[in-house]
């Protein structure tokens, strides 16, 4: 993603970083401001938007009844996929998903999957034969730094929001009974993404420190406290220091924002 | 993760394979291999075969996505279709499609990008049989691929993996505890400036089972580095013996 | 010399990475500095001049050089000029005007018929910086389309040795072969000689220098295998004649 950024405003940047402010005013380790709201797509079975200051990812969740994974057979399925639409940004372009909206999902994926969020163990209609499947879809609408945490945050929000259909199986039929449940969720994983411009980490970076920093890390954590995925990202670097600074505070930022939106 | 009541370290503590936890795999390391390529090198660890090839630097074609001040890295990791248990289409996979981003991040900060404006330098791996932590030795391979042509570099890049099998952090998983285990810490270094080019974790641990893992994986990255230059040095020193 | 520390001696190999020496050095060729520390940026063998540490790349490609003789093949005819592959990153231009001597006409000058694809040249470069890539000229005595004679492709950085100190082993190979030998700077050196035989004995002797470059006592050992070589033809000639 490259929209030139001027060199004054790059050291602009930088500077400030160096004596621990940002550009927009916020501390090194504070979030933009983040708005939630849930229910806004009827047609999907779960939807949620999320405003991370300017950055806006919708996502919407679909549920359809599948065949499980061969190595899974009483499992549920997760599918995540995540779209950076052309409208978002003027770096985007129509097609085929690329490397970055592929990374996305995949990164969003994992942290719901490995926590164990969801316990598809209860999205098992005929072991071997009929699960649940559930698509998490992520679209983002406006691309003003950090699409993973708040694409993270969304995937969540649409989950919660998310209702299956309640069912009964009757000599091999599936019947559909009136009503809905919620998915079965059990933990309420957040990402924390790092920037690193001039070896001082940024949380939450916008997209202007996006385009001027060295490296990305982000890091998920459950309700627990323990990692569930990692990521490095750009064409820099993190010392070993660095990175476990990265995993204290952004153990502290998770708890904050469970406890802000109530998870 | 369904659960599976294999144990993956037996009472002597060793692991499936007969290693220890924090054992690597027998690793083979060759530079040059490829008449074509302007760099390549082939690693065998553990089941691992694994080929990376170098192409440039060279001309960016179309020009309008070569970059004025520096050249554009470009990297493919893919697996042959036999490379796997159950065959494996040959379209590019969306992890194939993220693990050729990763890989290209790792190598990356090791390469003076600047020396070379307006070209391209094309890395390809080729996975010809995988079996667990093919990301770090396609890594591994790689560096000495573009070491072997002639690309300048700040240092080679080595890369391994560390994880978590029945409760124990591990090095270097193989398949089986990949797949099994509880969590997958690959890391890749340049070691001179001890610094992580490639971060990633998949699965579950405490931040402090985190670091450890990560601790050891530079650990078994500093033992391979080793390999590294003494495969490079070898297709030079033989050569040299003629003389002195 | 300075009695600052060094890792590795003269004439000892290097990876990329290898910290060959810490303190007030400079960073010479295929080296680069951090912190006060000189680290290896290619393969190769160290040298030391004075405070300067430099790396003998033993895998490099070519990075054009004003002023510099190379040897190329047009792989494009285009519309005022050619392009010319010169065994770098970069693709060469020539320009119609440089080659005709004249401003080109595009109505009458038909570009092919002076240089098609796959002709190989002698060329100078006359101009090159990071935002364009190399000019060429043939307008001077030596240079130009090459008729006859065989091509060998060496490392560029193997250049300086195949040349010898003072020229002494160019010239040594000439002398026992009868060729004429046209050393490209980017790596690409053209033997003619009378007979095929003589072309290829050369050529013989220079992917030799390649090969042990690094060494010393080659010139000594080329000469031997030159005798060689040529006293095992002319048995071979005498046996056929019998």
């Amino acid at each position: 993603m490259s929209t030139v950024i001027t060199r004054v405003k790059q050291r602009q940047i930088a500077q400030l970083i160096a004596k621990g402010k940002r550009l927009d005013g916020r501390g090194l380790t504070d979030y933009r401001e983040i708005k939630v709201e849930q229910g806004i797509i009827e047609r999907a079975e779960g939807s949620a938007r999320v405003c991370l200051g300017k950055t806006e990812v919708m996502v919407g969740t679909k549920i359809e009844v599948g065949e499980p994974f061969s190595d899974t057979p009483d499992e549920g399925v997760l599918t995540v996929n995540a779209e950076l639409v052309p409208l978002a940004s003027p770096t985007f372009e129509p097609g085929p998903p690329d490397e970055n909206s592929i990374e996305l999902a995949r990164i969003v994926d994992r942290g719901i999957r490995e926590s164990k969020a969801i316990d598809v163990g209860k999205l098992c209609i005929e072991p071997g034969k009929k699960v649940f499947v559930i698509f998490v879809d992520v679209y983002v609408l406006n691309h003003d730094g950090n699409l993973i945490d708040a694409s993270a945050l969304a995937a969540i929000a649409a989950l919660l929001n998310t209702k299956m259909p309640k069912y009964e199986v009757e000599e091999d039929k599936i019947k559909i009974k009136p009503g809905y449940t919620q998915i079965p969720i059990r933990r309420h994983p957040v990402t924390v993404t790092f920037a690193k411009i001039n070896e001082k980490l940024v949380v939450d970076p916008w997209l202007d420190e996006e385009q001027v920093m060295d490296a990305r890390l982000s890091v998920a954590f459950d309700d627990e406290g323990n990692i569930c995925a990692v990521q490095k990202g750009g064409s820099g670097y993190f010392t070993q220091k660095q990175v476990l600074e990265a995993v204290a505070i952004g153990r502290e930022k998770a708890n904050e924002i469970r406890k802000k939106l109530g998870w | 993760m369904s659960q599976k009541t294999e144990k993956l370290i037996d009472k002597k503590g060793l692991r499936l394979d007969g290693r220890k936890p924090d054992e690597l795999r027998p690793i083979k390391i060759g530079v040059g291999v490829l008449s074509n390529a302007d760099g390549s090198a082939y690693i065998e660890q553990g089941k691992n075969k694994i080929l990376a090839a170098v192409y440039g630097p060279r001309e960016l074609h179309p020009k309008h996505m070569a970059l004025p001040d520096r050249t554009v890295l470009r990297c493919r990791y893919h697996m042959a279709p036999f490379s796997v248990q159950e065959r494996k289409s040959p379209a590019p996979s969306r992890r194939e499609i993220e693990l050729s981003k990763v890989i290209r991040e790792a190598l990356e900060p090791s390469i003076f990008l600047e020396y070379y404006p307006r070209t391209a330098i094309d890395v390809f791996i080729e996975v010809l049989q995988a079996d667990g932590g093919t990301r770090c030795a396609s890594i591994t391979a790689a560096s000495l691929a573009l070491a072997d042509a002639g690309i300048p570099m700040r240092d080679l890049v080595v890369a391994c993996a560390a994880g978590k099998v029945d409760d124990t952090i591990v090095l270097d998983l193989m398949d089986e505890e990949d797949k099994i285990g509880t969590a997958d810490v690959p890391v890749a270094l340049m070691p001179n400036l001890n610094v992580i080019t490639l971060l990633q974790m998949d699965g579950i641990l405490t931040p402090e089972e985190f670091e450890k893992a990560v601790n050891l994986a530079i650990e078994g990255c500093k033992k391979i580095y080793t390999m590294q230059k003494e495969a490079l040095r070898a297709k030079y020193v033989a050569v040299k013996e003629v003389e002195e | 010399m300075i009695n600052l520390p060094t890792f590795f001696e003269r004439r000892q190999l290097v990876t990329p990475g290898d910290l060959i020496a810490e303190g007030d050095y400079i960073a010479g060729e295929n080296t680069y500095k951090e912190d006060n520390k000189i680290y290896a940026s290619r393969i190769g063998l160290v040298d030391y001049e004075d405070k300067k540490v430099n790396v003998v790349a033993l895998r490099a490609f070519y990075i054009p050089r004003v002023g510099d003789t190379v040897i190329g093949t047009v792989v494009e005819v285009g519309f005022n000029g050619w392009v010319v592959d010169i065994n770098s990153p970069y693709l060469a231009l020539l320009r119609a005007s440089d080659v005709l001597g004249r401003p080109f006409r595009p109505q009458k000058d038909e570009l092919s018929q002076v240089l098609d694809v796959g002709d190989l040249i002698v060329a100078k470069i006359v101009a090159y910086d990071r935002t364009h890539d190399p000019q060429l000229t043939v307008g001077e005595p030596g240079l130009g389309k090459i008729t006859r004679g065989e091509i060998v492709k060496v490392t560029p950085t193997k250049i300086p040795r195949v040349i010898g100190r003072k020229g002494s082993m160019i010239s040594m190979i000439k002398q026992e072969t009868g060729c004429q030998i046209i050393l490209g700077l980017n790596g690409i050196v053209l033997v003619t000689g009378k007979s095929l035989e003589d072309e290829q004995l050369a050529i013989m002797a220079i992917r030799k220098i390649e090969e042990e470059s690094h060494t010393s006592g080659l010139t000594d050992r080329i000469v031997q295998m030159l005798k060689e070589e040529k006293a095992k033809r002319e048995g071979m000639r005498n046996e056929s004649e019998n």
